[in-house]
């Protein structure tokens, strides 16, 4: 099989492209990069097909002159689910941006939480769990909702993070 | 009977369009997808029936010879795994029925729900019947769109944020497969899985090794197998109680089962067994040492999922008929047992307004239907005798034994120490949530100490009100535990059929047979 130098070394670009920009913690970034992933995957399907022939309808050729029809499928079929889950990354970017002014990628709560127990702040919360023990009445909590905070991990101290983020005025 | 196996797919895809289209009439909705299920539960059990007394089916779909064309095939392993999901999906349908009834419209989009719910069971169903490699690709797809809709459901901030994390890490997984099928096409010339075992055998060893690799990372992405589980925790707790319940049971072990495909009908001369069960141990001690971090029931239970596929791999790994037999009865318990603690922990959320394990006291008294149902599935995946989790993990170990070399022993002690750790963690929750008593009484404050290392999960602090809970929802539950036990009552008769499958994917199907399925059929 004999295979187009010039379609291999775009498709290569293109992955190493396409993993750099989805490492990013932009979700903007990281749906380009799902495109530039998706481009090259289709690329390496049509590297696979081959040396390309005549189109292959039946009967307009012979069968050996003929493209081999199953990778330009696949192709097609790859196409149309990269287009419907970009279509699916931009209402949740847009969505991302409506809720928090940001379309970066969080980490989570928990995980920061985990992250930040240290032996040293498991007094202050056994005090915690000792004052909510004090109400006596609380069973199953009080029934109000708690103030929503939401906790970033730029926000706490010890955990460094260097990833830029597209929220307007930077890191303020 | 062979045209009973394209309905599986296109009967849930119909239903989703009827839905679709009624999506302002609740009830039609409700209705439609209750029909669809059942349906679809009534033709896997007729499959399975004809299936176990006879020979695989294959359907040819549009026409096309095989292996032209895409080959849908239907053999025990594919039928059993389609009724077992269909079970679960239905009675998660039926909780979700209730919680959205009691609740009304203004906290979910209902009319989107059910759509996107049987778009889900189409193509977990897919996946479960593909005969050919881009068919799985093109299931896999569709049950991964329909997830990140359900775990965006409503899109609240914190959903937003869990589900960016699973959306970019499965997209990054089905790139990973797609690359690897057209990888595959450039090697061997087909996708269809019959004729890829058949001429795996011409390609040379690396070759063979780097395909194997390439699709082997994809689906452990999917199966989420350590190191590439880390994402399952942090996305599944956020997503609302039914849909966690159902990616719990399901999602998982789809890739599971792609993987069982993988290791024993595509690549069966290409070993990485050792690798394989050096990762399920793994799998195992990480994922369990993670629940007994974690204060929340919701993300205990995350990491418990993680750890039990651990189970499944070690299986896998051993690659024997009894250990591929042990392998299926596991997978079919743990999705049962699995998708039932979730809507256990539904039903605690809703009576005591909190998942939090230091937050909730005194179910036991207030709420004793709920704890029993919670005791009945928490010590069934603990693995204690007589329950299924039991029989699953002992039939492991014995086929490991009956192998025996000093890896699979390092092994066996790893799943039993995972198995007493889950019991544990499950047990915490049990004692801290259900009997701790609400009055206060001396020995409370030196409880409190005992646990206070655990912290409390930030998002735990958000309290929701304390509502009633409908009678359907308990059904429902109930319902799930009813058939947790009846998988160990009729271990029996279900294991031997899981043996069956064992021994029949240790020996490749060739392109002759799927001709023959299909000409019978």
């Amino acid at each position: 099989m004999t295979v187009s130098l010039a379609l291999t070394v775009v498709m290569a670009v293109l992955f190493a492209c396409g993993v750099y920009a989805m490492l990013e913690r932009s979700l903007t970034r990281v749906l380009i990069g799902f495109l530039l992933l998706g481009n090259a995957v289709n690329l390496l399907l049509l590297i696979v097909m081959g040396v390309p022939g005549e189109a292959p309808f039946f009967g307009s050729a012979a069968k050996d002159e003929m493209s081999d029809p199953l990778p330009q499928a696949l192709t097609l079929t790859a196409i149309v689910i990269t287009f419907a889950v970009s279509a699916f990354l931009l209402a949740l970017i847009y969505r991302s941006w409506q809720l928090g002014r940001a379309d970066t990628v969080e980490d989570d709560e928990t995980d920061i939480a985990v992250r930040e127990r240290g032996p040293e702040s498991e007094e202050s919360m056994e005090e915690q769990i000792a004052d909510e023990d004090d109400d006596a009445t609380t069973d199953f909590g009080d029934g109000t909702a708690a103030p929503l905070t939401v906790l970033r991990a730029g926000d706490v101290p010890g955990v460094r993070d260097d990833a830029p983020t597209d929220r307007p005025g930077g890191d303020a | 009977m062979s045209a009973l196996v394209p309905l599986l797919v296109v009967l849930p895809l119909l239903g989703a369009a009827i839905a679709l289209v009624a999506g302002r009439h609740r009830r039609t909705q409700v209705v439609v997808s209750i029909v669809t299920l059942t349906s679809v539960l009534v033709i896997s059990a007729v499959l399975l029936a004809s299936v176990d007394s006879g020979s695989p089916i294959a359907v040819s779909v549009g026409g096309w010879p095989i292996p032209f064309g895409i080959v849908l095939y239907v053999d025990r392993l594919a039928a059993l795994l389609v009724l077992v999901s269909s079970v679960v999906l239905l009675a998660v349908l039926l909780f979700s029925v209730g919680q959205g009834a009691a609740d009304g419209d203004e906290d979910t989009p209902v009319s989107i729900f059910h759509p996107t719910y049987l778009i889900l069971a189409a193509g977990i169903f897919d996946a479960f019947i593909a005969g050919d490699l881009f068919n799985l690709y093109v299931g896999f797809e569709i049950l991964l769109v329909a997830s990140y809709v359900l775990i965006t459901l409503g899109a609240t901030e914190s959903r937003i944020r869990a589900g960016v994390v699973y959306i970019v890490v499965s997209l990054v997984s089905s790139i990973l497969f797609l690359a690897a099928i057209a990888v595959i096409y450039g090697a061997l010339g087909t996708v269809n899985m019959a004729q890829l075992s058949e001429r795996m055998e011409a390609l040379p060893q690396q070759t063979q090794l780097v395909l194997h690799l390439l699709l082997l990372l994809a689906f452990s992405i999917k199966a989420a197998v350590f190191p590439l589980s880390f994402w399952l925790p942090d996305s599944y707790p956020t997503a609302p109680a039914p849909v966690t319940a159902v990616f719990a049971g399901l999602l998982t072990k789809v890739g599971v089962y792609a993987l069982i495909r993988l290791e024993t009908q595509i690549f069966p001369d290409s070993s990485v067994n050792t690798l394989l069960l050096v990762v399920a141990g793994a799998t195992m001690v990480v994922g369990v040492l993670g629940a007994l971090a974690q204060a929340e029931l919701k993300r205990i239970l995350s990491f418990t999922l993680v750890s039990h596929v651990g189970y499944m791999i070690f299986g896998l790994a051993i690659a024997t008929p009894l250990a591929i037999g042990a392998t299926i009865y596991y997978m079919v318990h743990h999705i049962v047992v699995q998708t039932t603690l979730f809507l256990v922990v539904g039903l605690v959320e809703r009576r005591a307004g909190s998942t939090s394990i230091l937050r909730i006291k005194g179910l036991m008294r207030a709420a004793p239907v709920i704890a029993v149902l919670y005791l009945i599935a928490a010590l069934n995946l603990g693995g204690l005798p007589p329950f299924s989790g039991f029989l699953g993990k002992f039939a492991l170990f014995d086929a490991a034994a009956q192998v025996g070399s000093p890896l699979l022993i390092v092994l066996i002690v790893a799943g039993v120490v995972t198995s007493l750790l889950t019991l544990y963690a499950l047990m915490r929750a049990w004692n801290l949530a259900f009997w701790r008593e609400d009055e206060p009484d001396p020995t409370e404050s030196e409880t409190e100490a005992r646990i206070s290392y655990l912290g409390d999960a930030p998002a735990a602090a958000v309290q929701t009100e304390r509502r009633v809970i409908p009678r359907i929802m308990t059904a429902a539950t109930t319902g799930m535990v009813v058939v947790t036990v009846a998988l160990t009552v009729f271990a029996g008769p279900i294991f031997q059929l899981c043996e069956q499958i064992g021994s029949a994917l240790l020996q490749p199907v060739h392109l002759v047979q799927l001709e023959d399925a299909e000409a019978d059929g």
